[in-house]
């Protein structure tokens, strides 16, 4: 697959930047004319992966986390989300809906709201070193 | 994000308004349970009208006032979510614990 277009972001892993981060993404995808529906997936989708890694992967210290966001031919579009935090023990328990290590107010439902609003994830993780995920979807063609 | 409430005898009405997302969460939360705890309403509504995006930190938001709420035994009801917070909305499966749909006139 051909790269089109790339940006990269290291931002700190502060709740504030949840919304830039989606933003950023969101502002960057626009050059492709998408749907609001996919506007919409690809903003919670990564919002879901910024906020694994500050609510888990920087669970008490404030990190930096790495987006790399790339487009393809096709309107095949990629985002790596990426931090050097904890990692996670277990990933395919940590993808099982409801599964959470976050306590009564979270949801337990970030991967599997990556994995039904994208068209393919992929998990990287080693505990101690950091997790990388990465996000994948072809948008529609726009007549 | 703000929170405006209204209420009367029976029924407590929260008005979310701007993005939820784990950051904004906590302040709508606190806002929500304050506002329970006096109120011990029999019916809570959610109206997300005026809610310009949610992730799953919207789930966990209405999971956790659904369950504040069964302590006073009250019912959930959420109103007015756009296609798309309707779609975060059932991949929870939440309609089995509360009511969606639009707002009664």
């Amino acid at each position: 697959m051909k790269s089109l277009n790339k940006f990269n972001l290291t931002v700190t892993s502060n709740s504030a930047n949840e919304s830039f981060i989606r933003s950023a993404v969101s502002a960057f995808i626009a050059q492709l004319d998408p749907t609001i529906e996919e506007l919409s997936d690809i903003k919670t989708a990564v919002s879901e992966a910024a906020t694994n890694c500050i609510v888990h992967a920087y669970k008490d210290t404030i990190g930096k986390i790495f987006i790399t966001c790339e487009i393809f031919e096709n309107r095949t579009i990629t985002v790596k989300v990426r931090d050097r935090g904890c990692g996670i023990e277990n990933i395919k328990q940590a993808m099982e809906p409801l599964f959470t290590t976050g306590g009564s107010e979270r949801a337990g439902l970030g991967f599997a709201v990556m994995e039904s609003f994208m068209d393919k994830l992929y998990v990287k993780s080693k505990v101690g070193v950091g997790t990388t995920v990465l996000l994948k979807k072809k948008l529609s063609v726009r007549i | 994000m703000s929170v405006r409430t209204e209420s009367n005898e029976r029924v407590l009405t929260v008005y979310l308004d701007g993005e939820i997302d784990h950051h904004t969460a906590k302040g709508m939360r606190e806002v929500i349970d304050k506002s329970i705890n006096e109120l011990m309403p029999e019916v809570l509504v959610l109206d997300f009208k005026d809610v310009t995006f949610m992730d799953s930190s919207g789930i966990g938001l209405v999971m956790g006032r659904y369950k504040e709420l069964k302590k006073c035994g009250g019912e959930l009801h959420i109103i007015n979510t756009t296609p798309h917070i309707t779609k975060v909305m059932k991949l929870s499966g939440i309609e089995r614990l509360a009511k969606l749909g639009k707002a009664e006139k």
